[in-house]
């Protein structure tokens, strides 16, 4: 048979073949060139993005002691949906949990979290624990280990001003410097933490790795040329000196107040302690809710961070200011000396002077070693009442008020920690506008005494002490002296700046700081005396009040001790304010000397005064009566408004069922009881 | 016989034999390359696919010389006998089937595993060659037609007994060669167009189909507009074709999908070309299941993913962590597709498309008409498995085990297309021979 006939079918087969191709090869440029959807998908299924947190910056003491460091610990985490069947008894083995336990925990997750995202199903793994959960995870699919990072407080000081991470809120969310974060970042709350977030934290990586079918990452994507290094967060070198802060802890123990103490010549922090305190640890790590909460319920609210945050009177510890003030604006000399009997008439009504000795005012330097209040009263009212003023006492207070300010109160200081408190300076208009336009000098004498309208923080009082230790300048309180080894960060240049107090002549602070010697030498402060170091300080007592039982009643006076040391070349100023303790003497000024010769010499000789310290408790009842006032009246508005919801249901109630005997009554002559 | 050369190796049409070199390395590359690696492994590891594979190769190259020294009529005078083997072999199974992947097709033998209807198809084709070239054999008449036809379906028959379908339908692509020797065009066409309407049915949406179907019908009318005028029938007939496409694709499958069939049927049609079911034919308030064929899911992304240059060698992600099962035998061109992107597996279709129109041009040389038929056999065979297993990986098809020639992992596999090609080699060699 010939094959002629059908030769051109030949040709049908070739355009077959050839359609087949251009079908093929049209299929493959629709799937590849131009529809997209596959990329995604292969990327999807293929690639991870795996965050790499940064290690967080550790926080160093001047002596390179770490008081802020870093923990790993892992975790065992679970996405419920991807459970599938496996042998959980050999996970529980590892754990050392039953299977109901398995299964309640599970559950947990569930509605903690939901069955899709991650949850926490065991927290601090143990080092054998995580070793055999390494080699075995891939059988327990659903779970995975999480490594995290915790903060650690080795010395356990601090815990206030160090700060402590938490998760971000979703307040802080919405702000605009975490706008780059996201919920479950972990991120600084308090203290050098929040302040310094940006350095610590350091900036986070992003790795894509390409992972098998079964889940298992297996190579770097595009061999690491997406990826990003994670940087180490930079560490933070403070002024702070870790011994001293201990020690300074120490002293308070069984006390309410707070100390500050600062390097004049930098104006570094060496240390802040505020008592109550508590082990920072606390805040790090799994109970940090729970133990926050039992903190922020203790009637001795030890997350208050006094330092910065408690305004009381200076007292006398003010008495030096007054004096500069004065001098400087030139109403008395150093040698100014006035008459003083126990009291101060130029008011009318007496104003009492503890002291009652003649003489005891003679000159600006024995007045300020006996405390006289009817000298610093009187200098007050020069001050004020001063002929150079045009704009007469008006001016005067206004001055008086400018000069405070210059001095870095009223004001907050610009402390490198969160929560600073600005205390209180009053001007011309506060009391124009509190004495209706009539007042005159008299009516806030006692503010030459550093009682009445004026508050300071601690913090404030040792940096005034800074300020006289420095003869008339200071550098912004802080606790950073550099950023990864560098001193002139851009976040530190405001520490750097040298701040002056207006132009007070040096004489007017070399008398100051003579009377203030004195007070140590041989005046009220005598207890601070520290063999082989001269010390310049002032006591004070300040009398306090508060409403206890529907009264305003007197509590016990705050016990008040500022100083620097030594005089001829200060390295430390130091504020003391032990709350409703008694005379500045008695235990401000003790504790204050003991830090000093503590920082000075690192050795206390002084033993029996540390012991009487150390074992003294000033923590009155009326602490925890007044915080359970405090708590009784808030218990008590949240019983009124239940009960006034119950009440109204019952009115409801009885108002139906008087309706309905109304109606039986009167309609179906009905009569029930 | 003036064209005669004296030389074997000056007659042998060594274009073939490069372009089948060309795609046996192309395969040993994806295969190696879609292998599960870990980092620092031998290239020489005989516990490896591609290794085994390059084994293959030199035992295929091997059998392959055997056949070129062989006399070109040896083929023609032992086709039946071949058949019959083969026949016996397949029967053998049965009884000696070690079971793979569920189906009985194949015997153990040592380590290797061997697949009798991959060789079958060989012998399968010298037979029908045979029968075809019979001296005085008018193939007009149908009872040499149903012969034929015997001859090419008894092995798909049993095949089919042994579960393994896809191998089976290889064997409907002897239909294309009987097309050439004579078969009613109207056969092929009808089976071309029936298969070509069901699978755009399902592929492509129903107002473009529409479109579609009218333009072929209006097309066809207007190539054959003088049968047209002189033949009434032949518009009916198109008109009559073009209403059952139309009525199919429109109102049939909407209907039977909605109404006759179950959800789960529906969704099984369409996983099997890897595609999510419309939502017109969701009942409302089910979800669609999120795992349409999985293969093919993977394959499809596998290949998209490669883009316009591909991923680079050895860069493939899917293919590499085994995302795509099969990925060295059944869907080996999806390591190509990632790898290499449009441009490699452009090229691939290419070479294979060559490597056919090669073929056909060696069949139309053939002085005999066994070496013709065996020529349109191998290139029929080839064409199938080529067309097929590309459509089912790139979801135009649905996945029936098929291999891709020359590239796909297996040893059975390779070694009977090689066979196949060198049995054709060897006989165009003698071209000008008449054999019988």
């Amino acid at each position: 048979m010939d094959n002629k006939m059908y030769k051109k079918r030949a040709w049908v087969l070739r355009i077959l073949f050839i359609l087949m191709g251009a079908i093929l090869i049209i299929r493959l440029f629709n799937m590849q060139v131009l529809d997209d959807k596959y990329k995604t998908m292969a990327h999807n299924q293929a690639v991870i993005r795996k965050v790499i947190y940064p290690k967080r910056g550790i926080i160093l003491d001047r002596n390179g002691k770490s008081v802020l460091a870093n923990r790993i610990s892992v975790d065992l985490a679970v996405t419920p949906v991807k459970v599938e069947d496996f042998d959980t008894s050999k996970l529980c083995s590892i754990l050392g949990i039953t299977t109901e336990e398995f299964e309640e925990r599970i559950e947990k997750a569930k509605i903690q979290n939901g069955p899709l995202r991650s949850s926490v199903f065991q927290k601090f793994l143990t080092n054998k624990q995580n070793a055999r959960l390494q080699e075995d995870i891939y059988d327990f699919p659903g779970f995975e280990l999480v490594e995290r990072s915790l903060r650690e407080y080795p010395l356990g000081i601090g815990s206030l001003f160090l700060g402590y991470i938490n998760q971000i809120n979703r307040g802080m969310l919405e702000t605009e410097r975490y706008s780059s974060y996201r919920s479950g970042d972990f991120v600084g709350i308090t203290g050098l933490e929040s302040v310094y977030e940006e350095e610590l934290r350091g900036t986070r990586g992003v790795e894509y790795w390409v992972r098998d079918v079964m889940n298992r990452p297996q190579d770097s994507y595009m061999k690491g040329a997406l990826d990003t290094q994670a940087i180490a967060g930079e560490n933070l070198h403070l002024y702070l000196d870790a011994d001293l802060q201990a020690y300074g802890e120490e002293l308070f123990e069984g006390k309410i107040g707070s100390a500050v103490a600062i390097d004049p010549k930098s104006g570094g922090i060496l240390a802040m302690v505020s008592a109550p305190t508590f082990d920072p640890n606390l805040l790090s790590g799994g109970d940090l809710g729970k133990n926050f909460s039992s903190l922020y319920q203790d009637p001795t609210r030890p997350l208050f961070n006094r330092a910065i945050q408690a305004q009381y009177a200076p007292g006398s510890t003010f008495k030096p200011i007054t004096a500069l003030v004065g001098l400087d604006v030139g109403v008395v000399s150093p040698s100014f000396g006035m008459g003083c009997a126990g009291g101060y008439y130029g008011c009318g009504k007496r104003i009492g002077c503890t002291n009652t000795r003649a003489g005891h005012a003679a000159n600006l330097k024995i007045a300020i070693a006996t405390s006289c209040n009817s000298y610093f009263c009187h200098i007050f009212r020069l001050i004020v009442d001063s002929k150079q003023w045009q704009g007469g006492k008006q001016e005067g207070i206004q001055k008086w008020h400018d000069y405070l300010r210059s001095f870095g109160l009223g004001n907050t200081l610009g402390v490198d920690i969160t929560g600073e408190y600005k205390g209180h300076v009053p001007d011309r208009a506060y009391f124009d506008k509190a004495y209706n336009n009539h007042w005159n000098s008299c009516n806030m004498v006692v503010m030459g005494m550093g009682q009445g309208e004026i508050d300071a923080t601690p913090m404030q009082m040792a940096n005034l002490m800074a300020i006289i230790a420095n003869k008339g300048h200071f550098y912004i309180p802080h606790f950073v002296e550099s950023i990864g080894g560098n001193k002139n960060h851009p976040s530190l240049e405001k520490y750097l700046e040298k701040h002056k107090v207006l132009d007070i002549q040096e004489e007017s602070f070399d008398a100051v700081i003579e009377g203030m010697e004195m007070v140590v030498a041989n005046g009220t402060g005598r207890v601070a005396q520290i063999p082989g170091v001269r010390v310049a300080g002032k006591t004070g007592t300040v009398e306090n009040y508060d409403v206890i039982n529907g009264k305003r009643e007197k509590l016990d006076n705050h016990s008040v001790f500022v100083c620097f040391a030594p005089v001829e070349d200060p390295q430390i100023a130091v504020a003391v304010v032990v709350q409703n303790a008694g005379y500045g003497s008695t235990w401000a000024a003790p504790i204050a000397s003991l830090m000093i010769e503590k920082y000075l010499k690192s050795e206390v000789s002084r033993t029996a005064l540390e012991e009487r310290i150390k074992s003294g408790n000033t923590i009155k009842k009326y602490v925890y009566t007044l915080d359970s006032i405090q708590r009784a009246k808030d218990l008590k508005r949240e019983e009124l408004r239940n009960a006034d919801r119950e009440t109204k249901i019952r009115l409801r109630k009885q108002q139906d069922t008087m309706m309905v005997k109304y109606i039986l009554n009167e309609y179906y002559d009905m009569k029930i009881d | 016989m003036t064209h005669y050369k004296k030389n074997l190796l000056l007659r042998i049409d060594w274009l073939t034999l490069l372009l089948y070199l060309i795609l046996v390395g192309i395969g040993i590359t994806a295969v190696y390359s879609s292998e599960y690696s870990s980092l620092n492994q031998e290239f020489w590891d005989f516990s490896r696919s591609h290794t085994k594979q390059l084994t293959w190769l030199g035992i295929s190259l091997f059998v392959g010389l055997l056949i070129l020294l062989t006399d070109s009529k040896f083929f023609y005078s032992v086709s039946y006998l071949v058949y019959v083997l083969g026949i016996i072999l397949l029967l053998l199974t049965f009884v000696l089937g070690g079971s793979v992947k569920g189906s009985n097709s194949f015997i153990q033998i040592g380590g290797f595993s061997f697949q009798p209807g991959e060789i079958v198809k060989v012998s399968t084709t010298l037979a029908l060659a045979r029968f075809i070239a019979t001296p005085e054999l008018d193939y007009s008449l149908w009872k040499n037609r149903i012969i034929s036809m015997i001859i090419a379906f008894l092995p798909c028959i049993i095949i089919i007994l042994q579960n393994e379908t896809g191998l089976a339908l290889v064997y409907f692509s002897f239909i294309l060669v009987m097309f050439r020797e004579g078969l009613p065009s109207g056969i092929l066409i009808f089976g071309i167009a029936s298969i070509a309407l069901m699978i755009s049915t399902l592929l492509v949406e129903a107002i473009p189909l529409l479109i579609i179907i009218t333009a072929i019908a209006i097309l066809v009318s207007f190539l054959n507009r003088k049968a047209l005028r002189n033949n009434k029938i032949f518009f009916v007939i198109v008109g009559i074709a073009w209403f059952v496409a139309v009525m199919f694709s429109q109102v049939i499958v909407p209907f039977v999908f909605k109404n006759v069939f179950h959800e789960y049927q529906v969704e099984r049609i369409y996983t099997m070309f890897g595609q999510d079911v419309p939502s017109e034919y969701l009942k409302p308030g089910s979800t669609p299941s999120q795992d349409a064929e999985y293969n093919v899911r993977q394959a499809k992304i596998a290949i998209g993913s490669g883009g316009l240059s591909g991923k680079g060698f050895m860069n493939g992600t899917h293919t590499k962590y085994s995302f795509v099962p099969e990925q060295h035998t059944d869907f080996v061109f999806c390591g190509i597709g990632e790898q290499f992107g449009f441009i490699g597996s452009s090229i691939l279709v290419l070479f294979f498309v060559m490597l056919l129109l090669r073929i056909i041009h060696l069949a139309e040389r053939q002085r005999s008409t066994f070496s013709r038929v065996y020529a349109y056999s191998v290139a029929s065979i080839l064409f199938f498995h080529f067309a097929i297993n590309l459509s089912m990986t790139m979801g135009l098809a649905p996945v029936i085990g098929i291999t891709l020639p020359m590239l796909s992992y297996g040893g059975t596999s390779l070694l009977s297309f090689s066979i196949f090609l060198f049995i054709l080699v060897r006989l165009d060699a003698d071209r000008e021979v008449l054999i019988r």
